[in-house]
């Protein structure tokens, strides 16, 4: 079983997030760079699949020469490949990285069983990627998943909604898109990390069709509620006035 | 008169919140573009909501009836509401900000290789629609041009308020028999598992008891169970706990966990990143239990208590105990 994993790189934010004076991004300047929450969990099950499966589990970002980081780490969390198609940097939308994706996929030398996607992306979150790549590449697709299984030639798939699980069959080739909780991403070691720092990692350039219709003007922080929080105290003794608070204030006693 | 089409989930036979948000949505779009809502919904009770959706302005249901349409199939369902703003030349489809909403739309538009703008709360609607949507889970408001012949939107879930029209219309329904291939049942719900979660669900508990790093392990949170047991609440952790394989990511709150709205909640050694932040900005009130007095989450909450927990939560338990 083959397996891919589409990752993103975004910035890693901490406590506030700060523009940059045009508006146009985050300014990270003093920022680090990780991959979207649900692609690294979508990035362990491909490595799980095929660690039970057999076969070769492939990481893929779209992005600028710098997402190289990425792909390094997933190669240091066991992906066996990685890709990467590169661009100038600029952002681009999810119809116009999807095709490049389909594009990739319709011409790599390996068939992929499960082709893999966070759900969103942290940043953008645009939900059309992996659903557009599935339409473009004729393949059944869900969405939204927290439980996976592979039996034979089935992925059995369930997605969290009241009350309970709704559960999919779906015939292998597939696209899922997942949600952070279907694993716990391996934390890689060192001697993979140093592996993963000398493995070849091709670039190819896709081609960016400008399909994409919608076209960011502007970026904006939401109004700051900041509240002028009372202090109830500095040190347990603070604990009669939190019970006051609990029952005069808050009524929740 | 174009028209603005919304899709409708039931929930319980009743229409779903964030399926009433986009109504409101769309309504605001069919204002500025002197268009008329309609609604689409998949279900053979579609007959018996046509009142309410009256009420927030549903000129038209129409009601997707098909014999192989008695579970969800996301495809199925984007052909149908593709068929449908085919038929009514649709000038806008606007979908819930749900899980559904966003999958369905996502077909939708991928059939006709446009883009959607997830997560909107406000179009001013034109030629192009301007619309201010939200990004990194709310932390961040995007101002963008949204094109195309058709446009394809989403409402930001708890966040577009709902609200009834000033005239409720009395809409006839339509029944809408799609034209459907096997392929598009490919995917289909094949059965339903009930959680066998015990207690409160966080996301509708009345407070909330949360623990981050500052916990230090697993065994911290024995004194954040007792006082959610005694304040009648749930546990809940940050990312950065969770990550550290102290509590299950079921427990999460944040960008890429729970979304909770209690009355009360109270993060113990929390700093409050932004993406946790967005997980608990529902909450009507935050008491916060942190060491440092310069943490996000301290600008953020409404009392606070400047001291270990490990000191604070023990204490508060023996406390409340008392006096019950």
């Amino acid at each position: 079983m083959n397996t891919l994993a589409c990752v993103k790189r975004v910035p890693d934010t901490g406590a506030k997030i700060v523009l940059t004076d045009d508006q146009q991004g985050i300014d990270t300047s003093t920022l680090g760079f990780t991959m979207s929450p649900h692609e690294e969990c979508a990035l362990e099950e491909a490595v799980q699949l095929t660690e039970a499966h057999g076969g070769t589990a492939t990481v893929l970002t779209l992005g600028s020469e710098e997402a190289d980081e990425q792909l390094r780490t997933g190669l240091a969390m066991e992906a066996d490949d990685a890709v990467l198609l590169e661009t100038d940097g600029e952002e681009w939308g999810p119809v116009d990285t999807a095709s490049a994706i389909a594009d990739y996929v319709r011409d790599a030398d390996a068939d992929f069983d499960v082709l893999l996607f966070g759900n969103e992306s942290a940043d953008a979150g645009n939900y059309q990627v992996g659903v557009t790549v599935a339409n473009q590449l004729g393949l059944p697709c869900v969405t939204g998943i927290k439980n996976l299984d592979v039996e034979d030639d089935t992925v059995v798939a369930k997605r969290e909604v009241s009350g309970g699980e709704e559960v999919y069959e779906v015939e292998l080739p597939a696209v899922v898109t997942v949600k952070e909780g279907l694993n716990e991403p391996r934390y890689p070691s060192v001697r993979s990390k140093m592996e993963a720092q000398k493995q070849e990692v091709p670039s190819v350039q896709p081609e960016h069709r400008g399909a994409d219709t919608l076209e960011r003007i502007r970026l904006d922080a939401p109004e700051q509620e900041d509240s002028e929080a009372e202090i109830l105290g500095e040190s347990a003794d603070a604990v009669d006035d939190v019970v006051e608070v609990l029952r005069e204030d808050l009524e929740v006693l | 008169m174009t028209v603005v089409l919304t899709l409708v989930e039931l929930d319980e036979g009743v229409p779903a919140e964030t399926s009433l948000e986009a109504l409101t949505l769309a309504r605001d779009i069919a204002g500025q573009t002197d268009s008329s809502v309609s609604a689409v919904v998949v279900s053979d009770e579609a007959a018996a909501v046509a009142d309410e959706l009256g009420d927030y302005g549903v000129g038209e249901v129409h009601a997707v009836e098909h014999e192989r349409l008695d579970s969800y199939a996301p495809e199925a369902w984007a052909e149908s509401v593709d068929q449908v703003a085919n038929e009514l030349d649709a000038g806008a489809v606007v979908a819930p900000g749900s899980d559904r909403g966003h999958e369905v739309l996502s077909h939708v538009a991928a059939r006709r290789g446009v883009s959607i703008a997830a997560n909107c709360l406000d179009v001013d609607a034109g030629e192009e629609y301007e619309v201010t949507r939200q990004r990194w889970g709310g932390t961040l408001l995007e101002e963008a041009r949204l094109g195309g012949d058709t446009k394809f939107l989403t409402s930001a879930a708890h966040e577009v308020g709902i609200e009834p029209a000033a005239e409720p219309a009395d809409p006839p329904v339509h029944s809408f028999s799609p034209s459907l291939d096997d392929d598009v049942f490919r995917v289909q719900v094949d059965r339903y598992e009930e959680s066998e979660a015990e207690g409160v669900p966080l996301g509708e508990a009345r407070v909330v008891v949360s623990g981050g790093r500052g916990v230090g392990g697993p065994d911290g949170y024995d004194q954040l169970e007792d006082l959610a047991d005694l304040l009648g609440g749930a546990v809940g952790a940050s990312r950065a706990a969770v990550n550290e394989g102290w509590r299950p990511h079921d427990d999460q709150i944040g960008q890429t966990g729970a979304k909770i709205s209690p009355k009360l909640y109270i993060p113990c050694g929390i700093s409050g990143a932004v993406q946790h932040m967005v997980g608990c900005k529902g909450a009507e009130n935050i008491l916060a239990i942190n060491t440092d007095p310069e943490a996000a989450i301290i600008q953020k909450a409404d009392y606070a208590v400047i001291a270990d927990l490990h000191d604070v939560v023990p204490e508060l338990n023996e406390t409340l105990r008392e006096t019950q």
